[in-house]
């Protein structure tokens, strides 16, 4: 028996290892931003700015930012357009067929792209931290940006004002190019550092968008459990005293 | 028709108002039989928890689906908004979405522990075959309730999920395309196939479902609950009391209704963590790529159906064209064992080698893609007949033979392994293994009449073995 399950388990460990070693580039560790609520605040301006110009929030409503700690009024001042409601949710203003013809693809929604780039390397947070901050000079692209963890990504690096522009250096090793570190080109607005801070920001923000109850699922979900607990012992209390005269 | 009762005028209101009603309506005969008068083994353990478990799932699943179909919008162009509406601007929607969607995965975890339970103590042993088929069926009606209902979200996985199982069909010979066409409603998955997935997963399997649960129970109560040990607590031959009560039984309420009340406040100890803490669980019970609406131009990389069907989509994928000759020698093999082994007549003979000739030929000429929808569906169909393959001496794995033992652990783990890699994407070892697991699969239940045979037995007792609490 014990041969059985450990040969077995020894077959599924190769499957397992050979599927990993397809997999890209490693992802960064984004910082947990999700009880930060200025690191939400800084986030959620910089994607207003920056990232709805191409890309849609379709099911995000902007008075959903209260729940971040904004009032109306500063939504309205700051992150709305003059047509716009406060009810309303985050379109971009971009013609999607024009997009695709510019991009090759049409911009994706970003209200839970957070939650669909989660996979074995990481959480989707992860993903979209690694992904803002490795943009690169490709002038082999059509918009002249590459990116490690998307290669041949449609997207030109927005951002590039901020962070500057870098060159990838790569090595070649048994014909695999293997990425070996950054090459600044040209300063940016932003430090290294400062940069990596905004799109930890940004990709916080991102990931409360995603699901803007979860802080209130993980704070119920104490009291619930605590519930649970204390029923369960009562519920063993009571099995027990009818239990008892049964012989 | 039975006898009209009359009530003492001192009687309270409500003792009076039962009695109009138990004139009219079986109401405390009904609560007798099946409650308060329905006795059931008192040894039961652990394994017992998950029947009634799987009967609280199923509430919560049609209570949490009657709201969701409040907010929901079965239309391909409004689908996955209408679900992130749910998740966002309905009032606590957010819980009572992933209610529905760690429901599903309860439901199966339950089922398929409770149906483990009837196998490892021969529940379904004379005379439950009938308890036992009836479960089969509702299995069945839970898959395709499942099914249909992961196409609701409209997100990459619900849709080509959908697209690649309805494929399955269009493999079977001469009627294939059409059948498929007919389930879709459409040359690709789309809206009509949303409507009718819709229609189904809301009204049609719950109403069938919810048939196949009365006639389970119903089936249940006539012929009493097995127990660990396998003996019959309400035989001829077993003792009773001055009332002809069992006395290794004790009334289900108050006894097993507090039982249940434990084993629910530990399920759902279990499930709300779940829900609140990890509702996507890691991708297995909301897959990640489900978060993409579905787009019919872009087939994602890796498409994997939801944890509890990968051991039979396993199965499915097992059955390539290499494997069809190892099931083709498993068939001539079968019909030489009948032939040159049994003392059968010589016309049925000559009948199972014409058959195995016949189906050999038929699964050469076949793809072998229509085979594996065959082995899919036959690795469903083959637990049915659970009741007329074994022919142990005994029912409970406890005073079976040791080797037994190992045989259902070998059982379990092969059917892990198989869910396992119906997750992974395909792979050549994976390929190998799973062929192995399927052949096994059906080898355990196939060659059941022989093995269950094999063995010395132990002695079971007269009572059942009871330890007070």
């Amino acid at each position: 028996m014990k041969k059985i399950i450990l040969s077995l388990a020894l077959a599924l460990g190769v499957v397992a290892g050979a599927q990993a070693s397809g997999d890209s580039i490693a992802w960064d560790k984004a910082p947990n931003k999700i009880n930060d609520q200025a690191a939400l605040q800084n986030g959620a301006k910089i994607f207003v700015n920056h990232c709805l110009n191409c890309h849609s929030a379709a099911f995000m409503r902007y008075n959903r930012l209260k729940d971040i700690g904004l009032t109306e009024q500063q939504i309205k001042d700051n992150l709305l357009f003059t047509t716009e409601k406060v009810g309303d949710t985050m379109k971009s203003n971009i013609d999607p067929k024009q997009a695709k013809e510019w991009f090759g693809a049409t911009p994706p929604d970003l209200t839970v792209i957070a939650r669909s780039r989660a996979g074995h390397n990481g959480t989707g947070a992860d993903y979209l931290y690694t992904y803002m901050r490795t943009f690169y000079r490709d002038e082999a692209k059509a918009t002249g940006w590459n990116n490690l963890v998307f290669p041949n990504v449609g997207m030109p690096h927005v951002l590039w004002e901020l962070q500057g522009e870098r060159r990838a250096v790569f090595e070649s090793h048994d014909g695999q190019q293997v990425f070996k570190g950054w090459e600044q080109i040209k300063p940016g607005k932003m430090s290294e550092k400062e940069y990596d801070e905004a799109m930890a920001d940004l990709v916080g923000y991102l990931t409360w968008m995603a699901e803007p109850a979860q802080t209130t699922r993980t704070r119920l979900g104490v009291f619930v459990l605590l519930f649970l607990a204390g029923f369960m012992f009562i519920a063993w209390r009571l099995n027990a005293s009818f239990w008892k005269d049964i012989k | 028709m039975a006898e009209f009762k009359e009530i003492s005028p001192n009687a309270s209101a409500g003792e009076k108002l039962l009695n109009w009603v138990d004139n009219r309506f079986p109401l405390t005969k009904m609560v007798k039989e099946h409650v308060s008068e329905y006795y059931a083994p008192k040894n039961f353990n652990f394994w017992y928890f998950f029947g009634s478990l799987a009967m609280l799932v199923l509430v919560i699943q049609i209570v949490t689906g009657i709201f969701l179909v409040m907010h929901y919008k079965p239309d391909a162009a409004l689908a996955f908004a209408s679900v992130e509406y749910i998740m966002r601007d309905v009032p606590w929607g957010w819980l009572i979405r992933y209610m529905h969607s760690t429901g599903a995965s309860a439901f199966f975890v339950v089922v398929y522990l409770h149906m483990y339970r009837g196998l490892i103590y021969g529940s379904y042993r004379q005379p439950r075959e009938l308890v036992w088929v009836f479960g089969c069926a509702i299995f069945l009606a839970l898959m395709a309730e499942a099914f249909m209902g992961y196409l609701l979200p409209w997100g990459q996985m619900s849709y080509w999920g959908a697209q690649v199982i309805v494929n399955l069909f269009a493999a079977v010979p001469f009627v294939g395309p059409d059948l498929a066409l007919l389930i879709r409603g459409d040359y690709v998955v789309g809206d009509a196939t949303l409507n009718r997935f819709f229609s189904f997963h809301v009204i049609a399997v719950p109403l069938v479902l919810l048939g196949l649960v009365v006639a389970h129970i119903i089936a249940l109560h006539e012929v009493g609950s097995n127990n660990p040990d396998g003996v019959e607590i309400k035989g001829p031959n077993a003792p009773k009391d001055a009332n002809g009560h069992p006395l290794d039984g004790v009334p289900f309420h108050p006894y097993y209704t507090v039982h249940d009340i434990l084993g629910v406040s530990g399920f759902l100890l279990v499930f709300s963590a779940v829900i609140f803490f990890a509702p996507e669980f890691g991708g297995y019970f909301l897959e990640y790529n489900n978060f993409i609406p579905a787009d019919p131009l872009k087939t994602p990389l890796h498409i994997a159906p939801v944890w509890y069907f990968t051991p039979f989509y396993s199965m499915l994928r097992a059955i390539t064209s290499e494997m069809m000759y190892v099931l083709i020698a498993c068939v001539l093999a079968g019909a030489y064992f009948g032939a040159a082994k049994t003392n059968l007549p010589k016309v049925i003979k000559a009948g199972v080698v014409g058959a195995a000739v016949f189906v050999s030929l038929l699964m050469l000429s076949i793809d072998a893609k229509f085979w594996g929808v065959v082995v899919m569906g036959g690795a469903v169909v083959i637990l049915f007949f659970l009741p007329w393959l074994d022919n142990c001496a005994v029912k409970s794995i406890r005073y079976r033979p040791d080797w037994h033992k190992y045989m259902y652990g070998v059982f379990v783990v092969n059917f892990i392994a198989l869910a396992y890699l119906g997750v992974q994407p395909p792979s050549p070892i994976g390929e190998r293994v799973s062929q192995v697991g399927t052949l096994f699969y059906f080898g355990f239940f196939l060659l059941m009449p022989i093995w269950s045979r094999i063995g010395e037995t132990k002695p079971v007792p007269d009572r059942v073995t009871f330890t007070p609490h």
